[in-house]
């Protein structure tokens, strides 16, 4: 039987390489390839846009602090996820998410739709002490970032990055992403019609309570604050999107 | 064995010239990030049980740390204990000294301090992908490419050298696990960097591709950076220290093949009920249950390599670390499909269930079994009688295995408890707790962990010593363990 060949990848460095790498690589093939290639993998749904200039660098923001690290964002569809959460998640939410940060711990609750769900001001004080807020969280302080200017003034180069990647940047959104950026957090941005059409729904004004300075804190809680917030699930059809 | 005789008084064409050199700072390596990552491990364990000791200071906080403790144990304790192993053991199973001279193999073990060194930089200055377990951003990434490529050159030139007709089982748990990192580590840091002179880089996948890309890599980092490596130590160094043939050799070769072939499918077993595909979900699921089979195969084959020599774990602490070790596997391998199956997993997942699966692998499995790997090879290393002393292994031992029973038991009780206060409702039909409610909930888990992992810390600065005083040729004036005389004596 085969037992008895196998002296043949025993004695043949490179049989037994071969014979290795056609074992193990199979298995992703058959499961990952699927997923790029299969349509009905992401949802048909209406809203999901990319993440303005502010936005996406308070996600890189939330990378650097290893928020993901007790947070997920990734609510399953269980009553008492839904409840507590929101409407589960789908994969259309995260199709601009490079990379995804659905986590695989939650020491803190999912942030999935945390967006809306408190005020600039309570992030504000959670971020700079956690304790002055919700007594027993266990969950670090980060003063630093109401204090340190937000570095992102090559927001064009990254949104060119994002675009090489797939993210629909449109010429005007790269054009004008370091203007976006200062922009979002200032009051004139409610009524910059060129600015909420580009990104709907975008939370926008000073976010930090210093609207001298653009600093870290203000990204953060502008992405906080769009999490979960573009689909409008009044006109989801789940039964259309069965998998 | 006449030529063993001979290498030591005059080194004749027949003897082979081991080069030792990369073993001896592997094995130091090993012991040293070893104890820098338990001590990680266990200061966030103390942050997470009194929140003050992140001190908000951005370099000390969690979410920097935590990459900081998951790459020192798995990378560098792991990484260097597979080093160092699998450059002694190939060269001792094919009688040939290690490809590429002195240098290439000092560029492989040099290239990857540099590796660890760069990676934890990174992490505590901010710089990441934001990957579970390929935080390294994009010029490390291929740092370590250009150094695997070189560790995968040095072990198959030495098998190509060999003086034995066929290649030990050993290695190739030891050549799998290289192959199939190099593979992982490719297709899951796929990244557009901003700038060339930047830091910062965005992974070529979003959302859900990424996620299983991610996983498709972070489980199977465990299953063969913490599996089939650590698989290959134990198929050399039980047989050794027992002086016992390898139980059944068919069995070798059907676990072998089973096991690395299911283990790449077991990955979305890591996103179950998101918005990955059901189709991906259940099969994952199905293989990670299958996954259990080749596993146990291991355990049995370790195990039975005993059989008639079970009598040494009482006299032998060193051998007694890597049985314990097999022991753990088997219980986690066993865990680990339990947790698989998408009804249990609705329960386990984001929960303390699966820090505590984690660590009866990591501390029990991959941990004891280098621990027993490097007191077998520090004094055959630097040519010592015996180890300093074997008392202090025994020490060792218990202090770590009670410091694992206190973590995974806590674990489990805060996982689980967690995980159902999460789903409760009263009798309104209202939920039960606010988030905030079951945190609240973990502290006093989180203090028995955090002791847990104190006793571990512990019992590895007895090994610090003992490696210490065993390289200065010490020897402590102690009776032998398991004789009649120290029972009566204690």
């Amino acid at each position: 039987m085969l037992l008895k060949k196998h002296h043949i990848v025993e004695k043949n460095v490179f049989v037994l390489i071969l014979g290795i790498f056609l074992t193990i690589i199979i298995g992703g093939i058959v499961e990952i390839v699927p997923l790029f290639t299969m349509e009905q993998t992401i949802e048909k749904v209406e809203g999901v846009r990319p993440y303005s200039p502010l936005e996406q660098a308070g996600r890189n923001i939330y990378l650097r602090e290893g928020c993901y690290n007790c947070h997920s964002q990734q609510i399953r569809p269980f009553r008492d996820e839904v409840e507590r959460y929101g409407h589960y998640s789908l994969a259309a939410e995260s199709m601009y998410d490079h990379p995804f940060q659905w986590g695989s711990k939650r020491t803190g609750p999912d942030l999935a739709r945390v967006g809306a769900k408190y005020s600039n001001a309570w992030h504000v004080a959670h971020m700079t002490d956690p304790r002055s807020v919700v007594p027993e969280s266990i969950m670090p302080g980060y003063p630093f970032l109401a204090n340190r200017a937000l570095d992102f003034d090559d927001a064009k180069a990254h949104l060119e990055t994002l675009k090489m990647v797939g993210v629909p940047y449109t010429d005007e959104m790269i054009e004008a992403a370091k203007a976006d950026l200062y922009l979002q957090a200032s009051e004139d941005a409610a009524y910059d019609d060129d600015f909420l059409a580009r990104y709907p729904k975008a939370a926008t004004g000073d976010f930090d309570g210093n609207p001298q300075k653009l600093t870290e804190m203000d990204a953060l809680i502008a992405y906080l604050q769009v999490l979960g917030r573009m689909v409008d699930f009044t006109t989801y059809n789940p039964q259309m999107n069965l998998r | 064995m006449s030529q063993g005789s001979m290498a030591q008084t005059a080194p004749s064409s027949a003897a082979v010239n081991y080069n030792m050199d990369v073993v001896r700072w592997g094995a130091l390596a090993t012991v040293f990030w070893g104890v820098i990552g338990f001590l990680v491990g266990d200061v966030l364990a103390w942050q997470l049980a009194f929140p003050a000791l992140n001190f908000d200071i951005e370099y000390l906080n969690f979410g920097r740390l935590r990459p900081l403790h998951t790459s020192a144990v798995i990378f560098a304790f792991g990484g260097n204990a597979l080093l160092a192993t699998s450059f002694y053991v190939v060269q001792r199973t094919c009688r040939a000294s290690l490809y590429g001279g002195k240098a290439l193999p000092a560029f492989v073990f040099w290239g990857y301090q540099l590796f660890i060194v760069m990676a934890a930089i990174g992490y505590v200055t901010g710089v990441t992908q934001g990957r579970e377990y390929a935080e390294p951003e994009w010029f490390v990434d291929l740092w370590l490419t250009i150094v695997w490529v070189c560790y995968l050159a040095v072990f198959v030139g030495t098998l190509l050298k060999r003086r034995e007709p066929h290649i030990y089982v050993a290695n190739w748990f030891y050549l799998a696990f290289i192959v199939t990192i190099a593979m992982l580590h490719l297709g899951n840091n796929l990244a557009i960097p901003v700038s060339l002179f930047g830091t910062k880089s965005y992974s070529m996948f979003s959302g859900v591709q990424d996620a299983l890309t991610q996983w498709w890599y972070g489980h199977n980092a465990v299953g063969f950076f913490l599996t089939a490596g650590f698989l290959g130590m134990m198929y050399y160094f039980i047989p050794k220290r027992a002086e016992r043939p390898v139980y059944s050799y068919r069995l070798s070769i059907i676990h072998f093949w089973a096991l690395i072939f299911l283990y790449i499918w077991a990955g979305p077993h890591h996103l179950h009920y998101t918005a990955l595909p059901d189709w991906a979900q259940t099969l994952g699921m199905t293989f990670s249950i299958m996954l259990w089979m080749p596993s146990w195969g291991g355990m049995i084959n370790g195990l039975m390599t005993l059989s008639g020599a079970w009598d040494k774990l009482r006299t032998d602490p060193v051998l007694r670390f890597m049985v314990a070790a097999v022991g753990f596997y088997g219980m986690s391998t066993f865990e680990g499909p339990v947790m698989s199956i998408k009804a249990v997993n609705g329960l386990s997942h984001y929960t303390d269930w699966t820090i505590g699966h984690v660590h009866s692998g990591a501390l029990g499995w991959v941990a004891f079994v280098s621990f027993g790997a490097i007191y077998h090879l520090i004094p055959v290393l630097w040519n010592r009688e015996r180890l300093y002393s074997m008392r202090l292994v025994s020490h060792h031992f218990w202090l770590g295995t009670i410091g694992i029973v206190l973590y995974i038991t806590s674990m489990w009780v805060s996982g689980i408890m967690q995980g159902l206060m999460w789903r409760a409702y009263d009798e309104l039909g209202f939920l039960q707790y606010s988030f905030i409610e079951t945190v609240e909930a973990m502290h006093p888990y989180y203090i028995i962990r955090a002791t847990g992992g104190l006793l571990f810390l512990l019992g590895s600065f007895l090994m610090v010593w003992n490696v210490y005083k065993t390289i200065r040729g010490d020897l402590r004036n102690e009776a032998p363990i398991g004789t009649p005389a120290t029972v009566a004596a204690e």
